[in-house]
């Protein structure tokens, strides 16, 4: 029998094993020998990926960063190869009521801002970044009312970001921070009803999850799982319901550019240092 | 660009309906064409960023702000939405169902377009041939339009005064009707589910039926239990009966058991228990149900007489279930002594000797009038006379 191509990916929500069963089957059917293994959370999944427990990683933005910077660390190198058409270009908003005073982002001096958990990318880091570089150092200028859900699995659950928005609502906080795509979910789910709200700021542009792999990983085998992802297509009823699932239409070449601002981010609140410090130093 | 092309959503968010009208707009224009989008919500350009990435369109913004009704942006329309209908299934025609309904049509309505690998279910029940009747639209729409409430319809306060020993009988009689038809109401209910949606009247008719029977449950329990405290005797070779009527997994076999003897005999009795009921309330009851019992009949009849005429055959079959039935309950009492002695009392309306004979006599052209009422719904099946006649005088004693 042939070794499968072992996929790591965090079991951020029970359809994760849907998905990638799923996966599984059409790679089958495509002679693709694929398997997988789920981490609770992406440290885990970081971790086990430079312990050469499998050959790529479906990464969330941080974890990509976890990734690179011990990579440079260690001197290995690491690679994109694969993300969704939905993990691009992404941006993060600020949102307040309607009706409050806030109209500037230096209004939110003193206030409360509502983010989701402290790992997740557009929820909480990239939008106290956005506050950070416009003047509002997080915690000092401005306070942060966390809605710390399932830290580990760096926001990919939309908990806190609702969590965050019902918060607005109640008018437990001021402000609220969110993916830009989940404030029209919410206003759609009813959670902030249409008009109820308003868009404080707007952050730029930055890039989602993707696929992983590092030096040691198989080359022949990479390259047929990578052109195997991106020739799937929508169109295809086998595969279509797996692609709404994992929220896309098409895969896409990897990209790492836009990973800038979250880097940004990371820098400035020294987020993940420790757990690059301490892996690397697993790794020498 | 034309007028077309171009959508001018005024105020109106995409947070509040906005996007279906970008939706409509897209579908006008193929794969890859463009429309111009125009608004002056505050969040649009936000919201459009947010949704055409959802969505699978490219988007390029004109401008952050829509000043003067200038376009906001130009979304090019992407192909998620014709490739999920790629290889999708028409499931015929609205009028008129097709001869197989394929696994994969699923629950969905006939003439719906469904998504290709959409889930199989395995609905037993998926041809024509198998199911259908010409009338049973029309059937179900009369089921409909008949359904009576057991309140309203039963003069339950209406007084009476009966015989002790006539009352028993009442109870008895009741007691025989409830566990008839409560096998009459899980028969249908267990085919209805079997049966493809596609054959969607026949799935409804036979819901109602089932519906009728719940209903006719309750009105037998409701006179049994109206002067006394529990009912009356449940016998081994009634049951036993019965449960053939219950082990019967093809459809068409148990339409003939079931509806067309079954049922059928049951329009006698009920006849019977309509003309000789020794009090008001029995009498509309049995007035009552036999209505329903001759739509359930109707369709049993006409059923058969469809599959008979789209496969011939199939007389060999039911000639065979028949005998077969039969030669199970050979060795069974049949009808309970008890129910056989109350229909004569009930008829009788008292032990005297010259009242007993008469409801005697009653009996006797009840069976009669079961026998030739079997025999007519046979022939119209399409059995010749003689077979009609020696099949119906292997019809279960038990008259269910």
């Amino acid at each position: 029998m042939t070794k499968p191509f072992l996929l790591g990916a965090v079991a951020y929500d029970a359809k994760v094993v849907t998905i990638w069963d799923g996966f599984q089957r059409w790679f089958a059917q495509h002679d693709f020998a694929f398997d997988y293994m789920l981490y609770s959370n992406y440290e885990q999944q970081v971790e086990g990926h430079f312990s050469g427990h499998f050959h790529v990683a479906w990464n969330s933005p941080l974890a990509w960063l976890q990734a690179e910077r011990i990579a440079v660390r260690t001197g290995r190198t690491v690679k994109a190869i694969a993300m969704r058409d939905t993990d691009c270009d992404l941006t993060s908003v600020i949102v307040v009521r309607q009706d409050s005073p806030i109209q500037t982002i230096r209004d939110l001096r003193n206030k409360t801002v509502a983010v989701g958990a402290s790992d997740s990318p557009q929820a909480t880091l990239i939008p106290l970044l956005h506050l950070a570089e416009a003047g509002l150092e997080p915690e000092k200028d401005v306070n942060v009312h966390r809605f710390d859900l399932l830290v580990g699995k760096h926001g990919d659950h939309i908990g806190g970001e609702r969590h965050a928005a019902k918060a607005l609502i109640d008018g437990r906080v001021d402000a609220a921070c969110m993916i830009d795509g989940n404030h029209l979910l919410f206003a759609r789910e009813g959670t902030l009803p249409a008009n109820s709200t308003r868009i404080l700021a707007q952050t730029a542009e930055y890039d989602h999850c993707n696929f992983t792999v590092l030096d040691t990983a198989p080359i022949e085998a990479v390259a047929r799982f990578r052109e195997l992802l991106l020739s799937m297509s929508y169109d295809d009823p086998a595969v279509r319901p797996l692609l709404d699932l994992e929220g896309l239409k098409q895969w896409r070449p990897g990209r790492t550019e836009k990973y800038a601002l979250l880097a940004r981010a990371i820098d400035r609140f020294h987020t993940v240092d420790a757990f690059v410090d301490k892996v690397s130093n697993a790794c020498r | 660009m034309t007028a077309s092309n171009a959508v001018e959503l005024g105020r109106l968010g995409l947070d509040q309906g906005g996007y279906l009208l970008i939706k409509h707009a897209l579908r006008t224009v193929p794969v890859g064409s463009a429309i111009q989008v125009s608004g002056e919500s505050p969040e649009l350009a936000i919201h459009l960023r947010s949704w055409c990435r959802t969505q699978g369109h490219r988007i390029d913004f004109l401008s952050q702000t829509s000043a003067d009704h200038a376009p906001i942006a130009i979304i090019y329309r992407g192909g998620a939405e014709t490739g999920r209908w790629v290889g999708a299934q028409s499931t015929g025609d609205a009028s008129m169902p097709q001869q197989h309904a394929p696994a994969c049509w699923g629950l969905a309505g006939r003439s719906a377009t469904v998504e290709a690998g959409s889930p199989s279910f395995e609905f037993p029940l998926n041809t024509r041939t198998e199911v259908w009747a010409q009338e049973v639209a029309r059937l179900y729409a009369q089921a409909l339009a008949a359904q009576w409430n057991p309140i309203a319809a039963i003069p339950w306060n209406e007084p009476f005064d009966l015989p002790d020993e006539i009352e028993d009988a009442v109870v008895q009689v009741m007691t025989y009707l409830i566990e008839n038809e409560t096998a009459a109401l899980i028969i249908p209910a267990r085919f209805a589910a079997q049966i493809h949606p596609h054959f969607r009247e026949v799935m409804q008719l036979l819901a109602i039926q089932a519906a009728d029977e719940a209903r006719h449950i309750e009105v037998f329990t409701r006179r049994a239990l109206l002067r006394r405290t529990k009912l009356g005797l449940s016998t081994a070779g009634g049951q036993a009966s019965l449960k053939t009527l219950l082990d019967e997994t093809d459809f068409t076999l148990s339409g003939m058991l079931l509806s067309v003897l079954g049922e059928g005999s049951f329009l006698s009795l009920l006849s019977f228990l309509h003309q000789h009921a020794p009090d008001p309330v029995t009498r509309e009851i049995a007035r009552m149900v036999s209505q329903d019992e001759a739509r359930h009949v109707a369709f049993g009849v006409a059923h058969l007489t469809w599959h008979v005429n789209e496969q011939p055959s199939c007389l060999d079959r039911l000639a065979i279930a028949i005998e077969r039935r039969h030669d199970m309950l050979a060795n069974t009492a049949g009808l309970n002594e008890e129910v056989f002695d109350a229909l004569i009392l009930l008829a009788a309306g008292s032990l005297q000797p010259e009242a007993l004979r008469a409801g005697w006599n009653k009996v006797q052209t009840l069976i009669a009038d079961m026998d030739q009422g079997r025999i007519k719904r046979l022939r119209k099946i399409g059995f010749p006379d003689s077979k009609a006649q020696s099949l119906s005088a292997l019809h279960t004693r038990n008259f269910m």
